[in-house]
């Protein structure tokens, strides 16, 4: 079997902040009545009238150096294919230590008790599907693929475009990527 | 640094607008946790050097350990949020997770506490047993006789074991670098010296022998003491670190929880019973139960403060 690094590019320059993903998440994978596994941030920087906005469909990083992974006491949480962060609910005891050591806040405890969060639709992405956030945008903003393979539409816009990452200094080596 | 607004469509309970995901039961855990490190280490400290101690409540130590493990286990479970999959702690060993050790050491406990408990009962308490307590008095005397039997390795795993309990409720905190209040190693020696000391101060709160009355009082002034180092050592820490490291101390050191960890945790529970700890071993005063009972609420502050006020100094505070 090749390897695969699932990565999500959000190109903050096309979105429109209309909340499709969010929605779409939430029927796509039943997210209890309150809660996301994905969202919005706006953000606004700078001094009237150099102003910068930017918007950002932000959740679950997959981090490549989970720290959530790492100190699961029972193995919950773990890394299955192409390095998707998954939570096997029937493991987790909700004891929130993987929420502790979240940088990114991602992780909620459900009302049943156990903790989840986006599993970058990996049950689509094995059907050959786009995780329901990235079909559903209607301006394209967002990407899905493969950074392991050299030709995949994630890989060529990290060559072509510039772009970051949420709290690099936080040493989890996050696989969403922003288009700046 | 340039202003910046921002708004986030993210409301999830007990993650915004601040994480919130450990109550008083946590602390509570972390506490009884260091009572019972500090109790095993100092029981089994105490009769390496100096033989089987005199003081009843010195031989009941290691039992009254075991029912205040239960208690703080029984805080942990009220904390899970999946309660029926308690059992998953315990179908796997991860290396990586503090979480997993504790849960391992836990368990691990129980059967040295035990023999350690049954190896300290006094030869006239045994006979008594033998002859009240019928076919249970014969089981009780049986068990201390064989924990006669390994007495010096026990000791020996109860003070490694004991210790061990005590870094790891530390480090619990201390390996969540997510958290900037929490990401330091200090915490591991800080809970542990901080639970010798409440370990000592609850001993002290029972009548004792007077010789092992006045070397716990002094062992406790000492832990005071190192507990003090390492209190300034984990501040200062902090305060050098990268500028988030240094916004988590400042809650500490002039933001919100000041005034509690000051007042509580360095007056409250450190200088104020040190000083009374001093003043009655050097000036022969009679011993009070008031510096015990102030190092045993300094010992909970100490937790309460740094669970409540860690949670939500995160990446987040620093867009
Ligand atoms: S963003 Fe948080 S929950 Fe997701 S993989 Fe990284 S550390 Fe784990
Ligand atoms: S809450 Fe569940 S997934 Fe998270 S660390 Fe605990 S057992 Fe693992």
């Amino acid at each position: 079997m090749t390897s695969k690094r699932y990565a999500m590019v959000v190109d903050t320059r096309l979105c429109v902040a209309c909340k499709a993903c969010v929605l779409a998440c939430k029927a796509e994978n039943d997210v209890p009545e309150g809660y996301c596994r994905d969202w919005l941030v706006e953000e606004v920087r700078g001094r009237f009238p150099d102003l910068r906005a930017e918007n950002r469909s932000e959740r679950c990083n997959h981090c490549t150096n989970a720290p959530c992974v790492g100190v699961c006491p029972t193995g919950a949480s773990h890394i299955a294919e192409g390095g998707v962060v998954l939570v096997t609910a029937a493991k987790c005891t909700g004891c929130k230590a993987c929420m502790a050591a979240c940088p990114y806040d991602a992780r909620y405890v459900t009302p049943d008790g156990y903790v989840d969060k986006c599993t970058f639709c990996l049950h689509r992405v094995q059907r050959g599907e786009e995780p329901a956030c990235v079909a559903v945008c209607p301006t394209h903003t967002l990407h899905f693929g493969d950074l392991d393979d050299r030709e995949s539409g994630v890989s060529r816009l990290l060559t072509e475009r510039d772009f970051k990452v949420n709290h690099p200094e936080s040493g989890a080596e996050p696989n969403v990527f922003f288009l700046t | 640094m340039e202003p910046v607004e921002i708004d986030s469509g993210r409301h999830n309970p007990g993650v915004d607008p601040g994480l919130h995901i450990w109550g008083w039961e946590i602390p509570v855990y972390l506490f009884l946790g260091g009572l019972v490190a500090g109790l095993m280490v100092i029981t089994a400290m105490a009769e390496l050097r100096g033989g089987r101690p005199r003081s009843p409540i010195l031989r009941m130590a290691p039992f009254g350990a075991l029912v205040l493990l239960s208690l703080g286990m029984g805080a942990l479970f009220l904390d899970l949020g999946h309660k029926l999959y308690v059992w998953r702690f315990y179908m796997a060993f991860r290396p990586t997770s503090p979480m997993s050790w504790g849960s391992w050491i836990l368990v691990l406990v129980y059967p040295v506490g035990i023999l350690h408990g049954l190896g300290s009962i006094s030869d006239t308490a045994r006979a008594s047993a033998r002859r009240r307590l019928g076919r249970v008095g014969g089981w009780i005397v049986g068990g201390a006789t064989f924990a006669d039997r390994v007495r010096a390795p026990i000791l020996w795993l109860s003070l490694v074991l004991g210790a061990g309990l005590g870094v790891y409720t530390g480090l619990l905190l201390g390996t969540t670098p997510a958290r900037m209040l929490w990401n330091s190693a200090v915490l591991g020696p800080l809970f542990l010296v901080s639970g010798l000391s409440t370990g000592a101060a609850l001993l002290l709160l029972f009548p004792m022998d007077d010789g092992e009355r006045h070397q716990l009082a002094r062992f406790d002034a000492v832990a005071i003491l190192a507990e003090m180092s390492v209190l300034g050592l984990y501040l200062v820490g902090l305060g050098s670190g990268g500028a988030p490291q240094r916004a988590a101390a400042a809650t500490l050191l002039g933001g919100a929880w000041t005034a509690p960890f000051w007042g509580l945790v360095i007056v409250l529970g450190l200088v104020t019973p040190l000083a009374l700890e001093t003043i009655e071993q050097r000036l022969g005063r009679p011993f009070t139960r008031l510096a015990p009972m102030l190092v045993l609420i300094g010992g909970f502050s100490l937790r309460a403060i740094l669970v409540a006020a860690g949670q939500d100094t995160s990446f987040r505070l620093f867009p």
